[in-house]
């Protein structure tokens, strides 16, 4: 697979570096902005010849040595002395409640310990608040893992079996017998249609939508489909709690957000927050299904209370599939256009699903409004209430499932006009975000589609469908807009510097594969001036310095300018030192004058006035600086702050067995400054292959007669292998932003799966001619 | 309320344990498992040797991915008492006196994982591809890898890095 991309070694990167970076990226910062590297070492002189930053290199991953030796340890292989395992048994219907749970046959095996049920557990709270974690649904009432005797949805944890060993529990498991008195349940999405929950509009509607499409001579209508899909992160849930005594637990938990958890933890049994630690070194990925507390790390603290003995309990595969899903949707779009391609207006209607009990949505809609020039736009959104565990974050919720619908419309739409599908969305290319009315902060789309057009060679593409092919196969190409936001949180970092040169970093944000830990450590190396490998990174402890839960794309924007406000602190203290040495050479410099640079702190504007780190710190008889400081973000009400991307893509189609294979895909990203240009290739080459498996494979199917998921397993629920992906090039385009936040970053984790699965279902209109508007696309659709 | 059921009088024992040796990791080492217990129990639970990991349990995955006999096999699906006399490597046994195994460090090269809990399983099922001398092009790569799962979807990365091994082997 050819592709642009070093790929030095990670210890020869270290030491090649290692001498002159520092004074480098604090420069860049001071200056303003998103400088490239050829651009910073003309701009500091041959003074000091300065390397590349680590900022923006392809620097290899700081934790990869744990990762690829089985060093890093995820939440279910902590272990203590006498721990206790579990089997979670879980609803076999659908709603109704517990009759009678008879556990006298599991008890009754050698070495269970206990089963826990609603009836004989610890207390827990009995009021919603208690419940609702931070990032929980504003409207509704989280559920209650075993709290009472209703069943709410299929696969609802309804007891647990402790035992001494995990093979014992789980055979006990089989023995639990339990009689239900089952009631009437609905999880069939179209069945509801009639009863839906109208949301307030996400945004305001312009213009008179529905004039505008009925004078509009070219128009399109259509209904999309987006099925339920599940995250399957490969690490399962699982939650270890550590008795320590004194009232004490520790829980190493599978989660996105460690001070999430604690505080939703605390809530629910009542605790105090010094009695409760939560940690996550590390996240077998997650995907937004870690975003909220999951029903585990209850049942896991309720056996410990219940037991006084450090418990784990670990979900089995099937059972990952009782947690949160993306929702299946609905989506009716209607587009109206001049016949020279002008848009002039948009309607945008989504049907979602959540639970009984909480009102989970995000807005499909409004990607739609704010995307492309047009001056009449109008939204809706329903809620359907189905007897299901409550939905959830999937990667870029809402864009990936809006800009879907959004993105093959504006196809079907195109090929109404007779217009190439690129050259009408240049036609409707916006300078502003449509709904707000407000420039964007940065904006290179224009460059992702000149950039990947190029890149692919669209401008072979004949216009046609079923006009390529490749043997027995047809060939098709189809493109789509990707567009996510660029969010950011407030966060607290916290540095310690040693007068030895050693900076340990620490803040509670969390790594679930993104490149956290690395990214950290490349922006405070830069910042302090250090070597890669002087530079420790702690993360995942609810211990550590205030972060909101990763997510959102907002981690890596949020952390790396935390980590220049904290680096700015230091270095103000290091100077303060180094002014009360006898003939400072630094006497009269100001702070912003200053930079740090191997272990030096140095005038920027002769650099033969430095100080070292070392002596200034001894000097005043200082081991060790310590500051923390929390970032917050100025709110910037004049611009819209957003991330986009073009992805252009290739199938191959059977023409006999419809089979259809994605062999090219280019996506072109525009999303500010990118921190390490190896770690966010992964990202976006990983979210590309997520739009493979949304377009082509995922789907969780539902027996609606039992209300039961039938494919709660990775075998019969299809995600992609190695052999579904091919060649998948990643380009970032240049884009510098000087408004969105001093780094420039925007953020990387869901922009790469937005406009991936349009992109692939108009690549297969274009090749077979036929239209599927509900994914996934199998191949019995295309019959 | 709030007090676990009493432990009752047992009347349905455990099984009886069997003993096995397994050379793990080139050490060996005498365990007393249960017939019931997988070898990646074993090696997990009964051993606390965390690095392979269980990501289904049913053979679906890969991500237990052990090698048996120099054999790439899913731990999961195969029981600890049937292995009596094997030498098992698992992710812990790849380096040798600190130094990675070219494998390991054709991961970290090409970015081959994310959050890196395939990884294990990823590597080991890429050493015993190359021990089976079949697959020599990219396309036979990425069909020979399609037991292993990666969620996070370094594919083409972990494609690349075999081919870097394969290129210096």
């Amino acid at each position: 697979m050819p592709r642009d991309r070093s790929t030095p070694s990670h210890r020869g990167d270290i030491s090649r570096r290692t001498v002159l970076q520092g004074a480098v990226a604090v420069g860049v910062l001071t200056h303003g902005q998103a400088v490239s590297s050829a651009t910073v070492a003309a701009e500091q002189g041959e003074a000091s010849k300065p390397m590349a930053p680590y900022i923006g290199s392809a620097t290899s991953r700081v934790d990869g040595r744990d990762k690829v030796t089985g060093g890093a340890k995820y939440a279910g292989e902590f272990n203590a002395p006498g721990l206790v395992h579990a089997s979670v048994i879980g609803s076999a219907i659908a709603k109704g409640r517990i009759a009678r749970i008879d556990v006298s046959e599991a008890i009754s095996v050698g070495g269970v310990v206990a089963v826990l049920t609603h009836e004989n557990r610890p207390p827990m709270a009995d009021d919603d608040k208690a419940y609702k974690d931070a990032v929980a649904p504003d409207q509704g009432s989280p559920f209650r893992p075993l709290y009472d005797d209703r069943i709410r949805f299929s696969g609802q944890p309804i007891a647990l079996v402790l035992a001494e060993n995990s093979e014992t529990a789980r055979f006990a498991a089989s023995l639990v017998h339990v009689e239900y008195e089952p009631e009437k349940h609905v999880t069939d999405l179209y069945s509801k249609l009639n009863d839906v929950v109208s949301l307030k509009a996400p945004a305001k509607p312009r213009g008179d939508t529905a004039s505008a499409l009925a004078s509009s001579p070219v128009r399109h209508h259509g209904e999309y489909y987006v099925p339920i899909e599940h995250h399957n992160p490969m690490e399962p849930y699982a939650s270890t709690v550590i008795w320590e005594g004194g009232g004490k637990i520790t829980i190493y938990d599978k989660t996105q957000g460690v001070q999430n958890v604690h505080g939703y933890v605390c809530n629910v049994f009542n605790l105090k927050p010094e009695d409760v630690r939560v940690m996550s070194p590390f996240v077998g990925g997650a995907f937004g299904s870690g975003l909220r507390p999951q029903y585990q790390v209850v049942l896991a603290v309720l056996a410990a209370r219940a037991l006084e003995r450090s418990v784990r309990v670990v979900l089995t595969r099937q059972q990952m599939y009782s947690l949160g899903y993306r929702p299946a949707m609905i989506q009716r779009i209607d587009l109206g256009a001049e016949t020279d391609g002008t848009l002039n207006a948009i309607s945008h209607d989504a049907t979602t699903v959540t639970s009984q009990y909480e009102n989970f949505h995000r807005n499909e809609t409004t990607w739609s409004g704010l995307l492309y020039k047009s001056a009449n736009a109008k939204y809706a959104h329903n809620l359907v209430r189905l007897d299901l565990s409550t939905s959830c974050d999937m990667r870029a919720p809402s864009a990936t499932t809006g800009v879907y619908a959004l993105e093959a419309a504006m196809d079907e739409l195109a090929v109404a006009l007779k217009l190439d599908p690129l050259e009408f969305r240049l036609k409707c290319y916006s300078e502003r975000d449509q709904s707000s009315g407000l420039p964007f902060s940065s904006k290179n789309l224009r460059e992702c589609y000149r950039q990947g057009a190029e890149a692919f060679g669209w401008d072979k593409r004949s216009p046609e469908p079923r006009a390529m092919r490749d043997g027995r196969e047809l060939v098709g190409w189809g493109m789509a807009t990707g567009i996510w936001e660029a969010l950011q949180v407030p966060i607290a970092v916290r540095i310690a510097l040693t007068a030895n040169g050693h900076a340990e970093v620490s803040c509670a944000t969390s790594d679930i594969g993104t490149g956290t830990y690395t990214i950290m450590a490349q922006v405070a190396a830069d910042m302090l001036g250090l070597p890669l490998d002087g530079v420790d990174i702690r993360l995942g402890d609810s211990t550590l310095p205030q972060s909101p839960v990763e997510g959102g794309s907002w981690i890596a924007a949020s952390v790396s300018n935390g980590i220049v406000t904290t680096s700015r602190a230091v270095l103000k203290e290091l100077l303060r030192l180094a002014k009360e040495m006898p003939n400072s050479p630094l006497a009269t410099a100001a702070p912003e004058e200053v930079v740090l640079s191997g272990g030096m702190i140095v005038s920027r504007r002769d650099a033969a006035r430095a100080v070292s780190i070392a002596d200034a710190m001894q000097h005043d008889g200082v081991d060790r600086i310590v500051r923390e400081e929390t970032t917050r973000f100025a709110r910037d009400s004049s611009h819209a702050h957003n991330t986009h991307s073009a992805i252009f893509a290739e199938v191959k189609v059977d023409e006999q067995l419809n089979v259809v294979r994605v062999t090219r895909v280019v996506s072109a990203v525009a999303a500010g400054r990118i921190l390490n240009a190896k770690t966010a290739h992964s990202q976006v080459m990983g979210s590309v292959v997520w739009g493979i498996g949304m377009a082509l494979h995922e789907e969780t199917l539902i027996d609606h007669a039992f209300g039961r998921i039938m494919n709660a397993n990775i075998a019969e629920y299809h995600v992609p292998v190695n052999a579904d992906v091919q060649d998948i090039k990643v380009i970032f385009v240049d884009e510098k932003d000087e408004i969105v936040n001093p780094l420039g970053v925007k953020g990387l984790g869901e922009i790469g799966i937005v406009g991936v699965a349009a992109a692939i279902a108009n690549a297969i209109y274009h090749a077979t001619g036929k239209r599927v508007r509900a994914l996934p696309i199998t191949l019995d659709k295309l019959y | 309320m709030a007090q676990p059921n009493a432990a009752a009088q047992s009347s349905i024992g455990s099984p009886s344990k069997i003993s096995v040796e397994l050379i793990i990791n080139g050490v060996e080492t005498k365990l007393d498992v249960a017939p019931w217990t997988t070898l990646l129990d074993a090696l997990r639970e009964h051993l606390d040797l965390t690095g392979t990991k269980k990501g289904c349990d049913h053979g679906q995955c890969g991500a237990c991915t052990v090698l048996v006999d120099g054999r790439r096999i899913n731990s999961c699906l195969t029981l600890a008492v049937m292995k009596d006399g094997a030498r098992v490597t698992m992710i812990e046994g790849l380096a040798t006196d600190g130094v990675l195994h070219p494998m390991q460090q054709a991961f970290i090269d090409h970015d081959a994982f994310q959050c890196g809990y395939c990884t294990p399983g990823q590597i080991c099922s890429a050493v015993g591809l190359i021990a089976e001398g079949k697959a020599k092009t990219a396309e036979e790569i990425r069909e020979m890898m399609s037991g292993n799962i990666c969620r996070c979807a370094a594919y083409p990365n972990i494609v690349s890095a075999i081919q870097q091994v394969m290129g210096a082997s």
